[in-house]
């Protein structure tokens, strides 16, 4: 961003951390390590977030995931995916903060594994116990302002609601409820999951939303390195069409040429 | 005696201490993190910590996800 409106935009801050980037990127579903990679670089984020599970105790050998990710580049955002359960995802994230170093969290507790929406009740009990813990919590969670509300109350650091199920590439469903928990918010608000291409994006940026988190859109396109690419200037475009406050829609045309002086016309 | 190491039953010296059943499993080095019983075991006190028959204990690390 080059203007004025972008040069009175603050980077994003989320507890003590902060990035220069509002584009949160995942690290699954990629056809090869190597081209994620070449997304993250791509799409100028600074965090990018990874699952925690068991090592395979019979083959551990090989590179890992860790060793394609730039640390000095890019902070951790580990999560707590799968998990269904505060007790397993409050372990889960100890777990991670021993193993990575970072008090980020992505916090996930699963309720339905068909819809992967969020275990609302659970995730506020394991949210207030990592707050007390130290950790800087950043819960996914429904797209519901009172559930945001609690979790933010529950002293998290961010709130991070659905634009839509996870994996499903469907766009912010609901603008309305995002732009409520918008405002409401005292913590930044990263909308998490559901995005599927650029516009989408821009979408939510647009309705005023401090970032976006995306893994599917960008990794299971036919060109993860492209769309990565579009994905951050979509978040940066997004953004600066908010700041920059867009017009007021109206239901008829308004010239923008002037309707005086024209060929052919009486004079006047 | 025998701990279950991530979900498997797994025969250990007596004695043994994390960062010896760690050494067996070929896991040193940074980026992984134990539970035993249900209690991360702090990386800094691997070392000092001594398994006991029938503990469970999980191995982790990072991997792919979003």
């Amino acid at each position: 961003m080059s203007s004025q409106t972008a040069a009175l935009d603050a980077p994003l801050r989320i507890g003590s951390h902060e990035f220069s980037s509002r584009l949160l990127v995942g690290t699954g579903k990629y056809p090869s390590l190597e081209i994620m990679q070449a997304a993250h670089e791509a799409s100028g984020t600074d965090l990018v977030t990874v699952a925690i599970r068991r090592i395979h105790i019979d083959d551990p050998s090989g590179k890992t995931l860790l060793d394609y990710i730039d640390r000095a580049k890019y902070k951790i955002l580990p999560n707590t995916a799968g998990c269904t359960t505060a007790k397993d995802a409050i372990l889960t994230a100890q777990l991670a903060r021993e193993a990575l170093g970072t008090d980020l969290i992505k916090l996930e507790v699963i309720g339905d594994m068909e819809t992967l929406y969020p275990d609302t009740a659970e995730t506020i009990v394991a949210a207030k116990e990592l707050v007390r813990d130290g950790f800087t919590v950043l819960p996914y969670i429904i797209d519901d302002p009172t559930a945001c509300k609690r979790l933010e109350d529950a002293g998290c650091a961010a709130v991070m609601p659905l634009a839509a199920p996870i994996g499903s590439g469907l766009g912010v469903c609901n603008p309305y409820s995002i732009s409520i928990i918008k405002e409401r918010s005292g913590v930044p608000v990263i909308v998490d999951a559901g995005v599927g291409t650029a516009s989408d994006a821009a979408i939510a940026m647009e309705l005023g939303v401090d970032g976006v988190l995306m893994n599917t859109g960008i990794a299971t396109a036919r060109d993860p390195v492209a769309m990565a690419r579009a994905m951050g200037l979509a978040v940066e475009a997004g953004r600066l069409a908010f700041l920059a406050g867009r017009m007021a829609k109206r239901l008829y045309a308004s010239a923008s040429s002037p309707m005086t002086g024209l060929i052919g016309t009486p004079r006047g | 005696m025998i701990a279950t190491v991530n979900g498997e039953p797994r025969e250990l010296r007596e004695g043994s201490t994390v960062a010896d059943l760690l050494r067996d499993l070929a896991l040193e080095g940074s980026g992984i993190a134990v539970a035993v019983n249900e209690r991360v075991v702090r990386n800094a006190v691997l070392k000092e910590h001594t398994l006991r028959d029938g503990d469970v204990v999980e191995v982790i690390r990072a991997v792919a996800g979003g």
